[in-house]
């Protein structure tokens, strides 16, 4: 078991890019995910991890063990690439095993680890196949498979589902997981994608333009967000984030808000989104947008006049300037 | 039978506009067919036919079977000039596929100049052979050649390289070796380019050394460039014979001929035209033969993306 601590570490390419100073830890055996907008500097942070870019400066911890200026083989991670980056000309099986081979891992353990492995990732039957003769999923399997034959405590992943359809990618997504927790590794998940940080993650960092925006557990990060950022990034659909008093933003979630006969905030409905299990709501209020969620089938046509209403203790106010959240303050 | 009835039944007009359509596809075909036929598939055939035939220089030419490939096999200049041809190919085949490689290699590296290098390792290509050759002859030259000179300012005798029957081969061999090496290594350099950063990445993170990630990623996936290369080179290595004009003429006593240019000399200096024909149905048999064994046997050991 390794924690994972990344020290005030920068990195950038002639000053565009990269990251600034970010500092933290991700536990021994849990799933850290970093999460953001494409360009946010998360791949970096997690190229920086695993050794793949050479730090400006800060330090970078494995399990105690000062990493930041060692190879990527030195640092005893595994890592699944977006593009899988599965070696074309060889079969699933070389492919699986080719860690173990340049390691000088003997033949009759090979042959045992990788019976294992392909049972764990269901390729037993494939593992003759080249990579192009297999679907997305499957080649998503080999490059799992890659990563946990060679039992380090460290699994670093980029992006790994992108490629995939929805249905796979939520397939994948619960197995993943479960993977993580059989095998008790520490995982740093790189994805844009919340649902997958929301579901998958024991803690999320969001960053954006090269700093950390946010680093909390899941239910932190869509129940009190640090920044009108954070607001808008986590749940579908975003936040509301209405113009409140002078300093200050107002932010209340689809789900708070309910639709009142009198009283409320006067709304004109603009359009409904029906999704099935519920439907979303989208009103005019002073020329911005709000969306409300609401379980069921909503009839509403376009135009109708509604009042909206919400509980004060579901809002969040943010600094109108610094997008910072404003804590102790209630609205009036 | 069914098809017959079909077609019956068919309106008059659907066959109508279907026999519109191929007189227009063939007549799209027209012209690529009649260049074709003129000038490979005819004269092929006109040459296996004429390689049956005596000269006929007194009287009509006769049918004699297989009389001139008979006469082939016993002609010793011949078989000098194929074995002249397999050395050369094996000099410059390999050697010159190896240093293209390398050079892609290196000028695929991020290394400051590079662009500069890689003009400079094309270079060759777009000389035409023939100024190649004039450049060599006189790097070759006794005495006051430029490799005479230089061996002299060490100390050295000169030599006379392209008269003397055991340099003549090497120093043809070198300077085919810098013509083509160039454009092989333009192959390599695309390959090498269109190969996913992320494999190396993958690789170094299971620990491969640079070597062994050459020997079992970089290699490999280079090979349909390499088997693309070996076969153009060693169909050069049998086609090219402008230098032999210019250099040596295939002196001395034959030492630097090659089949084509015995052919040549056959057909047009000696005026043997049936004899030449002989000579180059036995050419082509040769390099269906590479051809062959390309896409039987190395295609299907070798992986293509």
């Amino acid at each position: 078991m390794s924690e994972i601590i990344v020290n005030a570490v920068s990195k950038t390419w002639g000053g565009v890019g990269g990251v600034e100073r970010i500092s933290f830890k991700a536990e021994a055996g849990t799933l850290l995910v970093l999460l953001g907008p494409s360009g946010c500097g998360k791949s970096t942070t997690l190229r920086l991890i695993a050794g793949l870019e050479e730090v400006d400066s800060g330090m970078i911890t494995i399990g105690g063990r000062d990493v930041t200026h060692l190879s990527p083989a030195e640092r005893r991670i595994s890592m699944v690439f977006q593009s899988y980056a599965l070696f074309p000309h060889l079969n699933v099986a070389e492919n699986i095993i080719f860690g173990l081979k340049v390691r000088g891992v003997g033949r009759a353990e090979r042959d045992e680890r990788l019976k294992k492995v392909a049972d764990i990732v269901g390729l037993s039957h494939l593992l003759e196949r080249k990579p192009s003769q297999l679907s997305g999923g499957q080649r998503q399997r080999v490059a799992l498979g890659r990563a946990i034959i060679a039992e380090a405590a460290i699994c670093l992943m980029d992006e790994p589902l992108s490629n995939l359809d929805a249905k796979l990618r939520h397939e994948m997504r619960t197995e993943i997981r479960s993977l993580q927790q059989r095998l008790g590794v520490t995982m740093v998940y790189v994805t844009h994608d919340q649902t997958e940080a929301m579901t998958m993650a024991d803690r999320v960092i969001l960053m954006r333009d090269g700093h950390i925006e946010q680093n909390g557990a899941p239910h932190e990060l869509y129940s009190e967000p640090a920044s009108d950022f954070t607001a808008r990034f986590i749940g579908t659909p975003s936040m509301n984030i209405i113009s409140w008093q002078d300093d200050a933003m107002l932010g209340v979630r689809p789900e708070h808000i309910s639709l009142v006969e009198r009283d409320g905030v006067p709304a004109t409905v603009k359009a409904v989104e029906y999704l099935g299990a519920d439907s979303i709501i989208l009103c005019d209020v002073k020329g911005e947008t709000v969306s409300v969620r609401q379980t069921g089938y909503c009839s509403l046509p376009a135009g109708t006049q509604v009042g909206l209403e919400w509980q004060n203790r579901h809002i969040h106010l943010f600094d109108r300037d610094s997008g910072k959240r404003l804590a102790g303050r209630v609205a009036a | 039978m069914v098809a017959s009835v079909m077609s019956a039944t068919e309106p008059k007009s659907a066959r109508r506009r279907n026999w519109v359509k191929s007189v227009n596809a063939w007549l799209l075909l027209l012209p690529a067919m009649v260049l074709l036929a003129t000038f490979t598939h005819y004269p092929i055939i006109a040459t296996l036919y004429h390689s049956f035939f005596s000269l006929g220089r007194s009287g009509p030419a006769e049918f004699v079977g297989l009389e001139n490939y008979r006469y082939m096999l016993d002609d010793d200049v011949f078989w000098q000039v194929l074995r002249n041809n397999f050395i050369f190919a094996l000099a410059t085949v390999p050697t010159s596929i190896a240093l293209a490689l390398l050079m892609a290699v290196w000028v695929d590296k991020k290394i400051v100049g590079r662009s500069f290098l890689r003009l400079a390792f094309f270079t060759p290509t777009v000389l035409p052979m023939i100024a190649v050759a004039n450049i060599w002859l006189f790097f070759y030259t006794p005495d006051y050649g430029l490799l005479d000179q230089f061996l002299k300012s060490l100390g050295f005798a000169g030599h006379n390289w392209l008269g003397d029957p055991s340099t003549v081969m090497t120093c043809l061999a070198v300077m085919v070796v810098w013509k083509e090496a160039g454009f092989f290594m333009i192959f390599y350099l695309a390959a090498l380019q269109s190969t996913p950063p992320e494999l190396k990445e993958a690789a170094s993170v299971e620990g491969a050394s640079r070597w062994y990630f050459f020997r079992r990623v970089t290699f490999p996936l280079l090979m349909p460039t390499t088997l693309f290369i070996s076969i153009n080179a060693l169909i050069n290595s049998f086609k090219l014979v402008d230098q032999l004009v210019i250099m040596t003429k295939g002196g001395p006593n034959n030492a630097s001929s090659l089949l084509l240019y015995y052919i040549y000399e056959v057909a047009f200096n000696f005026w043997d035209t049936t004899y030449a024909a002989t000579l180059t149905v036995t050419l082509i048999a040769i390099l269906a033969a590479v051809a062959l064994t390309k896409f039987v046997y190395l295609d299907r050991r070798i992986h293509y993306q």
